[in-house]
């Protein structure tokens, strides 16, 4: 029991999806116009997230190897259903709010990385633990950056007014700009940490700057370059080179303009 | 006369109006993560616009023919992200082997484009607007268009910007994050469009 709340708390804290990890970015800037609609969108994850780290790791010795990530694909996007179904009958309005992002919760990195990196090779309480957490992190993330957008963007936290009367709610925070905005001065306080954690001679390599390095790599090593790589070794080739495609491209530009 | 004034302003709001990068916030990741160069911020949106568009045929004729008559549509979820995933490895097998040219030019972003949100967001905007067939297909196009716009441009400002100098914590992403809130606010100037 005690190793399933370190798992918990790794994922609340230690590997917080969105503030170290910089997973699931689309419904991070999507749905967090205010704190509410942030707290719905992160705890209907936390639900798919703990059910699929549930379901995955009970059939994990089932699933062969190499049509996994299609069969996590299938249950992440029955369980998905079966969330926006439950949502539409009991709680229309936060479907109303959330609109297309719930389906889209199916391409959520975050959940297609957990199942593959976590679930699809661990014990089911440790897996159901660590979604568990992931999920409370991301709900939490999300709602700590709905706050902000509500606070400056109408003066408001669920619903309350908080500020002074002479306060003007700079209205852009809670328009699609404001997003990229808190989005850029979370990752640049990230960067302050990591910075001074450097001068300390602490290297957390497990913190990266932002998400260019962690998404392109979510997608390819939970999703593509095992999707595509476990068919043949030209596949294989080419799955590496996706891994590198930035790098690789942006050298083959230069040598193409010289 | 109609139908080509409506497959116009349905143009126009997904490219310019509600892009889906700069309004909607879908497909960040490739947003962010191929738009260091131009070239190869137009390479990824051409590949955005094949698949996108040809993603739009595919479903918008299963949902149309199969999901509907049979009363499936509950199931539009999972059928659609398979879809889209078989059609991508297709297309790809396809290019490989009969256009090798486009393959060149089109295979290393190919295999980046499933999980990239914009593709199901799509298919799903259509299910849900209740387009034609028609319709789908232009707006897919549309909206892809719209990517591609987004992303070429911020190519074009990270060039212009790479060697600027800004304080030490902005360095990288967020400085880039800031670049892509300016281009929102000024694409936020197309609201009164239409």
């Amino acid at each position: 029991m005690n190793k399933a709340g370190t798992q918990f708390l790794n994922g609340f804290l230690k590997e917080n999806p969105i503030f170290v990890l910089m997973l699931g970015m689309c419904p991070t800037l999507a749905v967090t116009t205010s704190a509410m609609n942030g707290l719905g969108m992160g705890l209907t994850t936390t639900v798919v997230l703990v059910m699929s780290n549930f379901l995955i790791s009970i059939f994990r010795n089932m699933i062969p190897n190499k049509v996994r990530i299609p069969a996590f694909i299938v249950i992440i996007a029955s369980l998905v259903t079966i969330v926006e179904l439950l949502l539409k009958a009991y709680l229309p309005s936060l479907n109303d709010a959330l609109g297309i992002y719930i389906p889209l919760i199916v391409v959520n990195c975050i959940i297609l990385g957990r199942a593959e990196s976590f679930a699809s090779k661990n014990k089911v309480i440790l897996s159901i633990f660590d979604g568990f957490g992931m999920g409370i992190g991301f709900a939490f993330a999300l709602t700590c950056i709905g706050a902000v957008r509500e606070i400056l963007g109408a003066g408001e936290v669920f619903g309350f007014g908080i500020m002074p009367e002479g306060f003007i709610p700079i209205s852009i925070f809670i328009l699609a700009p404001g997003a990229f905005f808190v989005l850029a001065g979370l990752t640049a306080l990230q960067n302050v940490f990591k910075i001074r954690g450097e001068k300390k001679g602490i290297v957390n390599t497990k913190i990266q700057s932002g998400c260019n390095s962690d998404c392109m790599s979510c997608g390819d090593s939970s999703c593509h370059s095992k999707f595509y790589g476990t068919e043949d070794d030209d596949k294989n080739i080419k799955s590496e080179i996706v891994e590198n495609d930035l790098l690789i491209l942006d050298i083959n530009d230069d040598t193409e303009v010289e | 006369m109609d139908t080509i004034s409506k497959l116009l302003i349905i143009t126009l709001s997904s490219a310019l109006v509600s892009n889906v990068i700069l309004s909607q916030f879908l497909g960040i990741c490739p947003f962010l993560g191929v738009s260091k160069k131009i070239k190869t911020a137009l390479g990824m949106g051409e590949a955005v616009i094949f698949v996108i568009t040809l993603a739009s045929i595919v479903t918008s004729i299963i949902y149309k023919y199969i999901l509907e008559p049979f009363e499936l549509t509950y199931l539009k979820t999972i059928v659609f992200i398979l879809i889209i995933a078989a059609l991508v490895q297709f297309v790809e097998m396809f290019l490989k082997r009969f256009v090798t040219s486009l393959y060149k030019s089109l295979g290393v972003y190919l295999p980046l484009i499933t999980t990239n949100c914009a593709v199901l967001g799509v298919a799903l905007t259509n299910v849900q607007k209740d387009y034609s067939m028609l319709s789908s297909v232009v707006n897919g196009f549309a909206t892809a268009l719209g990517f591609t716009i987004a992303i070429v441009i911020l190519a074009g400002i990270r060039e212009k910007t790479e060697y600027n100098e800004v304080p030490k914590a902005f360095k990288g992403m967020p400085i880039v994050l800031i670049t892509a809130g300016l281009m929102a606010i000024a694409f936020y100037g197309f609201q009164g469009l239409l």
